[in-house]
């Protein structure tokens, strides 16, 4: 891998594990606890934000030197709401009952502060391959932790996986999982558990620094 | 102590809050970006139109057939004041919409109307199917809710609570002015009555809430529909 793949590399994992936006950033955390209590939900929601933060950081980017710093966060959010009536269109051209299911959260994807933030911090910096990348990377980030939450929701709340019924019909459902108050326990397991990852790799990583340290001292 | 004067300078100093950029420069970026993001929309709206249209024909069809399950396709129309109108566009102030539901002959299945009422977390909508020649409501399907699920959403699956659909009386009375008796929901093991609903123990305000959307409703429109069924007794 030369010195540029690497950096393309590194720039598409930054969302999807070091800044992860549920995760690590906790960001977006509106949709990431209504919208999971299935895993096709999650899915759904996970890509239409993906849409909209791929194409809303490709057209800050674009737009980056014409773009007065006075008026860029309004500028911003005109560009993020544009992509997200497209979605919104898309959603209900594709199936009415994903757009029920998902209600006013398509909507308000407009203020999810993953995709202001990444316009902000990022794309209104970069190239526009760089901020496609890196979007993507956030993006598929973002999905990764509805699903994780949807996933773990729909099977202990309803006992199925993408509508498919995994424990039979003597499954008794545990129903406070698809509640709000389930979103909060899951989302907590995951983050202790993402948390505790974390800890354990920087622990196993310090001896081996120290000891390129002392090697160096040597 | 006096503070250090600033070394004069020839030319006069720029007032801090004057903008850096000229106004001209910031109205035509966003005239600018707001001109592309309109042109986004439109495309989309336009691109979309046909596909969204076509799908809500459908679910109202799917919606429609899950309620009159001898219907084969439908007819929609207003509830007027003065009669039953073909429906096109909007509901008019004070009409109110609702579905013919014709057999593979073309003739009347049952008629489908929208109720809705408050539950327990929000709203609960629903569509209900009425069959003229017994006067009675035969069944109903959910249009959109936010109960709790597991207990909210047993009004769609608990045998007990359906069998009240059957055939609920909602006959009018002498002067077709109104329903003859209005449909409660009572308490469960209760229901003495064709025209009540014996309601789910433990999920009794969505219960209640389905019998309030069926009440309304059919207060409402069956006095104006029963009149002119032979309006709409064939398939136009």
């Amino acid at each position: 891998m030369n010195l540029g793949q690497a950096k393309t590399f590194d720039e598409f994992m930054e969302g999807i594990w070091r800044q992860n936006p549920v995760f690590v950033m906790a960001l977006g955390m509106c949709p990431t606890l209504a919208v999971t209590v299935s895993a096709i939900n999650a899915l759904s929601m996970g890509v239409a934000t993906t849409f909209v933060l791929i194409c809303s950081c490709l057209l800050v980017s674009l737009l980056r030197r014409v773009i007065p710093k006075e008026v860029r966060i309004a500028t911003y959010i005109v560009i993020i709401a544009t992509f997200v009536t497209v979605t919104d269109y898309a959603i209900q051209a594709i199936s009415l009952t994903l757009y029920d299911a998902l209600g006013a959260f398509i909507q308000l994807i407009v203020v999810n502060c993953v995709i202001l933030g990444r316009a902000e911090a990022h794309a209104s910096k970069v190239s526009p391959l760089t901020a496609v990348i890196n979007a993507a990377g956030m993006g598929a980030g973002f999905t990764i932790g509805l699903l994780a939450l949807g996933t773990v929701r729909e099977i202990f709340g309803n006992g199925t996986l993408f509508g498919i019924s995994l424990f039979g019909a003597n499954f008794q459902p545990w129903v406070i999982m698809v509640l709000p108050p389930g979103g909060f326990f899951v989302l907590g397991g995951w983050l202790l558990l993402f948390a505790w990852w974390a800890k354990r790799r920087d622990k196993a990583a310090l001896p081996a620094d120290k000891a390129a340290e002392g090697h160096q001292h040597a | 102590m006096n503070a250090p004067q600033p070394p004069e300078s020839s030319s006069a100093p720029v007032p801090p809050s004057a903008p850096t950029t000229p106004t001209a420069a910031m109205i035509r970026t966003l005239g600018l970006v707001a001109t592309i993001c309109g042109l986004i929309i439109v495309g989309a709206y336009q691109g979309s139109f046909s596909a969204v249209q076509e799908n809500k024909r459908i679910a109202l069809e799917r919606a429609v057939f899950k309620v009159i399950p001898s219907a084969r396709s439908i007819g929609e129309y207003f509830a007027t004041a003065n009669g039953v109108t073909p429906a096109s566009g909007d509901t008019p102030p004070g009409a109110i919409r609702f579905y013919a539901g014709y057999d593979a002959d073309g003739k009347l299945a049952g008629v489908a109307a929208e109720g809705a009422a408050k539950g327990y977390a929000d709203v609960v909508r629903i569509l209900f199917a009425w069959i003229p020649e017994c006067q009675c409501v035969t069944g109903f399907g959910l249009v959109s809710s936010r109960e709790t699920p597991g207990i909210g959403d047993k009004i769609l699956v608990d045998r007990d609570f359906l069998a009240n659909f059957k055939e609920l009386d909602v006959r009018l009375n002498a002067d077709m002015n109104a329903l003859a008796n209005e449909v409660k929901t009572v308490k469960h093991g209760t229901k003495t009555q064709p025209w009540q609903i014996d309601a789910i123990s433990g999920a009794t305000i969505t219960s209640r809430a389905v019998g309030r959307g069926i009440n309304e409703a059919a207060q409402a429109l069956l006095p104006r529909v029963a009149p002119h069924l032979d309006s709409i007794r064939t398939k136009p």
